[in-house]
């Protein structure tokens, strides 16, 4: 757990580039920092391993408070990402993986163990890849493995500065996917950057939507878009935030909703979509063909119905403009 | 060609013997430089004022002929009793190699790439810890760098110390000129180059040698 308590940080007596924030990062949960560039959302996260001072306020981890911990200590507690990688091309990905256990001095035996698990874990092998070269990897696998990296001596608390923010936008989907997946596993607490709204929507168990320093609104993805709180938010999810709040709802959430249309198997060559798809996916795969439908198939494999976009709108209409509308009479 | 043949005939030992002095007057010049240039230039980058300064006198250093040079370590040295020979030579060419062994350490690890510096810091590693394992390492390339252009300047300054009696390859030529002996001269000349062509070979192996292939590229 992260708790900010009040946090200031000013340069001088007129610059303060982070002010009065104050929110927790629960136990296992991912909180995205979210924001225009320059609004203090790299400081404030910079803030927690030391990296950046704090002149007010405290942030507690784990129920220590920063201050009283040593820096080196701390870091090597915390996991960290940052956007370009930062790996060290004159070490090898094993070297570079295993830095922080070697410097916490795991014996040799143990981090060859930690080593494997952590390469399985990003579908990478480690005998081919161990005695590689970073530069010898592809701007997906580098990123991959700065990632196993912050997770190498299995730190309670992960930081990650936009770390996905260089890699093309196909690579960065698959990645962030992967990365949703390992967290379910390990469930660490974990510290975003990032200034894209759809890596939030989709990454984010909570969102802190942070201008010039200030926090403008703190909660869910869906609470976010559904009821932005003043008019920087709304303005800053833009007005095609009903259709991405679309991607925090799967297609079972339709189907239990106002359920799916009838298989039809008179046509042919339909495009298939898994149940726990985001309706925002499967908007666009129904956009980009020429068929009216696309077959929903459950864990099974099996043909449990169909989705148009007939219904996509409906389920619009009823769970989320629903919703909006209500929050704005509210 | 049968002149040179004589000529060689009778000077190879000579010449030989003179390479192998001039060989060693730099090779003790520069690692006495590498203990102290490199040590200094990795210290200055923790010291922006103190870096303007040194890198400023270094600079300077490296605008005296190096004729002058030597010539005013003379009465220095004489203080000691050793005014001529090798130890003003010696510490003149100290000197000399002072500036491209600091400058290049220090804008070599100056200019590791910050992000890599804020993932070493960021990751727990302690100031020493980063220098050996990154910023070091990293920098290789361009430390080397500095150790060959001062290695190969040198060679060349060390052939004016003979004037001062330090001996090497300098004394063919100077007695070359003073006997008005073409051979002399030349053959002096051609050692001297082929000198400096082998060492910057010799030490551009052993850069490559403890360059991991990937900074090298």
């Amino acid at each position: 757990m992260i708790s900010f308590n009040h946090v200031t940080k000013s340069f001088g007596e007129k610059i303060t580039a982070i002010d009065d924030v104050d929110f927790t990062v629960e136990e296992g949960k991912i909180v995205v920092l979210l924001g225009p560039s320059g609004c203090g959302k790299t400081t404030l996260l910079r803030m927690v391993n030391q990296l950046e001072s704090i002149t007010k306020g405290e942030i507690v981890i784990n129920g220590e408070n920063s201050k009283d911990l040593d820096p080196i200590e701390l870091r090597r507690k915390i996991g960290y990402v940052i956007q370009s990688n930062g790996l060290f091309p004159n070490m090898t990905i094993e070297e570079n993986v295993m830095l922080v256990p070697d410097l916490l001095g795991w014996n040799k035996k143990k981090k060859r163990e930690r080593f494997e698990y952590l390469m399985k874990l990003i579908g990478l092998d480690p005998k081919d890849y161990g005695k590689r070269y970073p530069h010898e990897l592809s701007g997906g696998q580098q990123q991959r493995i700065g990632v196993v990296r912050a997770l190498a001596a299995d730190p309670p608390v992960m930081l990650m500065d936009e770390p996905f923010g260089a890699l093309d936008p196909i690579i960065r989907d698959k990645i962030q996917e992967e990365f949703l997946q390992i967290q379910r596993e390990v469930k660490k607490t974990i510290l975003f950057v990032s200034h894209d709204i759809d890596e939030a929507i989709k990454m984010a168990d909570k969102i802190v939507l942070l201008r010039d320093g200030k926090i403008m609104q703190f909660d869910t993805p869906s609470e976010m878009l559904a009821h932005p709180k003043n008019e920087f938010v709304s303005q800053f999810f833009g007005k095609d935030r009903a259709i991405k709040s679309l991607s925090l709802h799967t297609v079972e959430n339709l189907r239990e909703v106002i359920g799916l249309g009838p298989v039809d198997e008179s046509i042919q060559d339909t495009k298939t979509i898994h149940i726990h798809q985001d309706l925002r996916n499967t908007l666009s795969m129904l956009l980009n063909q020429e068929a009216d439908q696309v077959i929903v198939k459950d864990e099974q494999d099996e043909n449990i119905g169909t989705i148009t976009i007939d219904l996509v709108q409906k389920y619009l209409h009823f769970e989320i403009k629903g919703k909006m509308s209500a929050s704005q009479e509210g | 060609m049968e002149k040179w043949a004589r000529f060689l005939e009778v000077n190879s030992s000579r010449i030989l013997e003179l390479t192998i002095d001039h060989a060693i007057l730099v090779s003790l010049a520069i690692f006495v430089a590498l203990l102290i240039g490199i040590p200094l230039g990795i210290y200055l980058t923790t010291n922006q004022y103190l870096a303007d300064t040194v890198l400023q006198i270094a600079s300077i250093t490296l605008t005296i002929p190096s004729i002058a040079l030597f010539g005013v370590m003379i009465p220095i040295f004489s203080l000691i009793n050793q005014g001529i020979g090798f130890v003003p030579a010696f510490v003149a060419l100290v000197l000399y190699s002072q500036l491209p062994i600091i400058r290049n350490t220090y804008t070599g690890i100056k200019n590791v790439n910050p992000e890599m510096r804020d993932a070493a810091i960021g990751m727990g590693m302690k100031t020493r810890q980063r220098l050996l394992r990154v910023e070091i390492p990293n920098a290789l390339p361009v430390i080397m760098a500095g150790v060959r252009t001062a290695v190969v300047m040198n060679i060349g300054i060390a052939v004016i110390a003979a004037y001062i009696g330090a001996g090497g390859l300098g004394v063919l030529i100077t007695q070359g000129i003073s006997r008005n002996d073409n051979y002399l001269i030349i053959s002096g000349s051609i050692a001297v180059a082929i000198l400096a062509i082998i060492a910057d070979a010799i030490l551009l192996l052993i850069q490559k040698r403890f360059t991991k292939k990937a900074i090298a590229e």
